[in-house]
């Protein structure tokens, strides 16, 4: 059973193991190769803990460690506090976690025997279907974070998961659709054994006696899938009834529930034709296409619940202020006046007042500006920024739940209602074709009733059967759902089904920029040098002025210098920073200063000399005493895949917009490369909000693609909307899909497999109706016997799904 | 053919005696995890550790 690694792989996770690495673990005797000291830790933990068994018994290599063996940071232990996650009165706490990283049955077993070995631990079991872990443990023993860590030195991360709260209703939803699928599969496949006789019997061969006793045991059987399996349609009917709408399900309920009196009728009388077999089988087939796209969907849900459980927003609270111990709290638990430190790095958990400090704020998120605006004692911030270059000391203005985020969230709320609702426009179009059937099912009933009388309620219920909308009630579900499983897999979590229909028709196109067009984050464009320096050296000591910095500006130049052939490393010392000017230091005994112009100039002592950096782009200068060396210019570069994206879509015929909160010398910068006539810079998200809705009076469809909290809003009111995972958690939530891998490019996937699918749709709508408009005639001129009427509506249906079940070889 | 005056009934309880079953385990979460129990009964305790 066990995976030989490759010569040079890593032993646990089987990466490939860098040159000149060192870490090596001896396991069953024999030292083995580590990729990092990520994995050389969770090796040796597992080794030490007795579980070297482990990588004798495993299928395939773990998860890499990387950063999962990191110490548990501070914001584990708020679960401790949760009283979510603490059984009340008892001393036994019972969660469930979600574990992120399961590859093999190995896992299982090492996950289990890791926890069942602590301390305290009574039960623990992992759900392999849905990567959940149910732990029992007693209070007084061990804490939920020390299982959190326990599981991080194994290699595996985990969180807990609100079951109560969230998993309950989903979990019952697909339990009582599989009870009724498997009720109704059953059924039909009894009772078709009691019908064949009657079909494969010779007309007077079958003795009444026998043919009674048949019906009588087909309509028991039927019972339970009309009674538990129907429920659904027969609820939906009820319910488009009372909206006073023509649903699908209305035409559905009447053909079930008309096909099935008229069958007990006809048994009851003991003359007549029953449709137990067609009931039955129509039940099952629509069953099973909604059982497959709730699958389908529970799974795109369950990687967004992942996202959004990650870890709880905290905050350092100073309690004793102007003391200096501070204590991890929930940032929900913040109020007004209390004080808070925010290091560099993080965000700001609530608005508030700087009281200690001068930094660079990062207001990315919230406005879309890029570069970050220098703040200082008595300045507001509002929560949601990131503070970019050093700790500061924050007095909170408003509670969390009033704070700027949270009117942001309110808009997206306000924009939500006023969502245009494609789907009403597909049920109405339906609710016409329902009752066109209806009054002619109603008028075959009147021709025959005086025709024929004895044949007329037989030939009413044909047409009611052989009409049964199945084929036109399948031709959309079961094409959407095979498109949504397919894009899963390419990462494309569709969340909304009314995605692919939209964006098919979408006329507008507008992108944001920060993020989503760009990266994100700033690189290093170009390099100018002056005084004979050349450009490796300039780069190379400006990342060693910049080494401890966690400025996004200095990590630009660090991952800049990083890129390029070490010939010396430096190191500066007596290093001296001004939050918003720049950085002082000495390397190698000279005194440089790498920071804005003026800064630089100071030392320099002359006038910055002449460079044609762009206008967007941010300058850094590198001067050492009287000397200036070089300039680097810093800006958020384009993603690899914007320029394709933004073609593609040029070639269909949509018009591509550029929406951002941006300078708009900026977004045209961005524009003018891409080729997108239309840009729009200074928008706030109010802007951004009217400027879609203008459109969409005008006629438009837009389909926005974003990210960041700014465009949550925005992301809402379009007709459909796409968000980077890579971007805020916030804006996910509102957007009807989500990008997993954060590459732009697999907008045009969607959109590739929004058309596949309408084509598919169509195929199948036209299908449905050619076949409805010869058979529905047949049966009402009397031409259809009912196993005929049964085959046709089997056939229908299969061709349907078939013809669906094309999408996800795609 | 009389059999079947008795057959098929004896079916018909069968098939709704299979139904009860079937809800029985479903109630107990037999269905939830279809993957790991085949998986863990690799595992067993019985794996001596060195």
């Amino acid at each position: 059973m066990s995976a030989l690694p490759q010569p040079l792989a890593c032993f646990h996770c089987g990466l490939p193991v860098p040159e000149d690495a060192r870490w090596h673990v001896p396991i069953d005797g024999i030292d083995r190769a580590m990729c990092c000291p990520g994995c050389e830790a969770v090796a040796r933990t597992i080794v030490d803990i007795g579980q070297a068994s482990y990588y004798r018994e495993r299928t395939g290599f773990a998860a890499t460690a990387g950063t999962a063996a990191d110490l548990v940071p501070p914001e584990l232990r708020l679960y401790d506090s949760d009283p979510l996650y603490s059984a009340d009165g008892t001393e036994q706490a019972e969660a469930v976690l979600l574990v992120e990283g399961i590859r093999c049955a190995a896992c299982v077993w090492l996950i289990e025997h890791r926890l069942l070995k602590i301390d305290g631990v009574t039960a623990a079991s992992l759900n392999v279907a849905t990567e959940r872990l149910t732990v029992r443990w007693r209070q007084d023993a061990v804490k939920l974070s020390d299982l959190l860590q326990a599981l991080r030195t194994i290699g595996y991360t985990a969180f807990p998961y609100d079951a109560a709260r969230h998993s309950e209703q989903l979990r019952k939803t697909s339990r009582t659709l599989g009870r009724q699928l498997f009720v109704a599969g059953l059924s039909m496949m009894q009772v078709m054994m009691y019908v064949a006789p009657a079909y494969m019997a010779e007309d007077g061969t079958l003795d009444a006696d026998m043919a009674a006793l048949m019906r009588w045991a087909s309509l028991l059987l039927t019972l339970p899938a009309i009674v538990y399996s129907a429920q659904p349609f027969f609820a939906g009917a009820w319910a488009s009834l009372r909206a006073r709408v023509l649903g699908m399900d209305v035409p559905v309920a009447l053909g079930i529930g008309a096909a099935f009196l008229g069958s007990v009728v006809a048994t009851w009388r003991g003359s007549g034709d029953v449709y137990f077999d067609s009931v039955t089988m129509f039940i099952f087939l629509l069953l099973a296409s909604r059982y497959l796209e709730l699958l389908a969907r529970r799974k795109a849900a369950g990687a967004l619940e992942r996202m959004q459980h990650a870890l709880p927003a905290s905050a350092s609270k100073l309690a004793g202020w102007p003391a200096r111990d501070s204590t991890v709290v929930p940032a929900a638990a913040l109020v007004a006046d209390d004080h808070i430190a925010v290091k560099p790095g993080e965000a700001f958990s609530a608005d508030g007042v700087i009281v200690e400090g001068r930094t660079a704020v990062d207001l990315a998120l919230l406005t879309g500006e890029s570069v970050p605006q220098p703040k200082g004692p008595g300045d507001a911030v509002p929560g949601g920024a990131v503070n970019t270059s050093s700790a500061v000391v924050l007095r909170v203005t408003k509670p969390v739940a009033d704070s700027t985020l949270s009117g942001l969230l309110k808009l997206v709320e306000r924009a939500g209602a006023a969502k245009p609702r494609i789907a009403q426009w597909a049920d109405k179009a339906a609710s016409r074709f329902v009752l066109a059937l209806l009054l002619f099912a109603i008028a075959t009933l009147a021709f025959w009733s005086w025709h024929d009388p004895a044949r007329a309620w037989p030939v009413a219920i044909a047409v009611l059967v052989v009409s049964c909308p199945c084929a036109l009630s399948l031709a959309t579900p079961s094409a959407l759902a095979a498109a949504t499983d397919s894009l899963l897999a390419k990462g494309i979590l569709v969340v909304q089904p009314h995605v692919l229909e939209t964006l098919h028709r979408a006329t507008h196109i507008v992108f944001d920029k920060t993020g989503t067009l760009t990266t994100g984050r700033p690189t290093v464009q170009a390099v100018h040098t002056f005084n004979d320096m050349d450009s490796a050296t300039a780069a190379q000591l400006a990342a060693a002025l910049e080494a401890g910095s966690l400025h996004p500006i200095g990590r630009a130049i660090a991952a800049h210098a990083d890129a390029l052939p070490h010939l010396v490393t430096w190191h500066a010392e007596d290093l001296l920073e001004l939050p918003g000017q720049g950085l002082e230091g000495t390397v190698a005994g000279q005194r440089y200063r790498l920071g804005n112009a003026s800064f630089a100039a100071m030392l320099a002592g002359s006038a910055p000399p002449d460079t044609n950096a762009g206008a967007d782009a941010t300058t850094v200068w590198l001067v050492s005493q009287g000397r200036w060396l070089a300039c680097f210019a810093v800006s958020d570069s384009l993603r690899t895949d914007a320029q394709r994206t933004v073609d593609l879509f040029r070639s269909h015929g949509k018009q591509v917009v550029l929406l951002s909160g941006d300078r708009q010398a900026l977004a045209d910068q961005v524009a003018q490369r891409l080729g997108i006539g239309i840009a729009l810079g200074d928008c706030l998200p109010e802007q951004k909000l009217a400027y879609v809705q203008r459109l969409q009076a005008a006629g438009a469809v837009v389909a926005m693609v974003g990210d960041g909290i700014n465009d949550a809003a925005v992301l809402s009111a379009a007709d459909v909307s796409f968000a980077m995972s890579s971007g805020a958690a916030l804006a996910q939530v509102h957007a009807d899909t989500v990008l997993l891998h954060g590459q732009l490019g697999m907008v045009g996937e969607t959109a590739a497999m929004a058309a596949a699918t309408m084509r598919v749709i169509r195929q199948n709508l036209a299908w449905a109706t050619v076949y409805n408009i010869v058979a529905i005639p047949a049966a009402a001129f009397g031409l259809l016997g009912p196993w005929l009427a049964g085959v046709g509506m089997a056939a229908s249906s299969a061709i349907v799904i078939v013809n669906a079940l094309r999408l996800r070889a795609r | 053919m009389e059999s079947l005056f008795l057959l098929v009934p004896l079916s018909i309880a069968l098939v709704f005696g299979a139904l009860w079953v079937f809800f029985k385990a479903s109630d107990d979460g037999q269905f939830e995890d279809l993957e790991g129990p085949a998986l863990r009964i690799l595992h067993d305790d019985d794996t001596p550790d060195r």
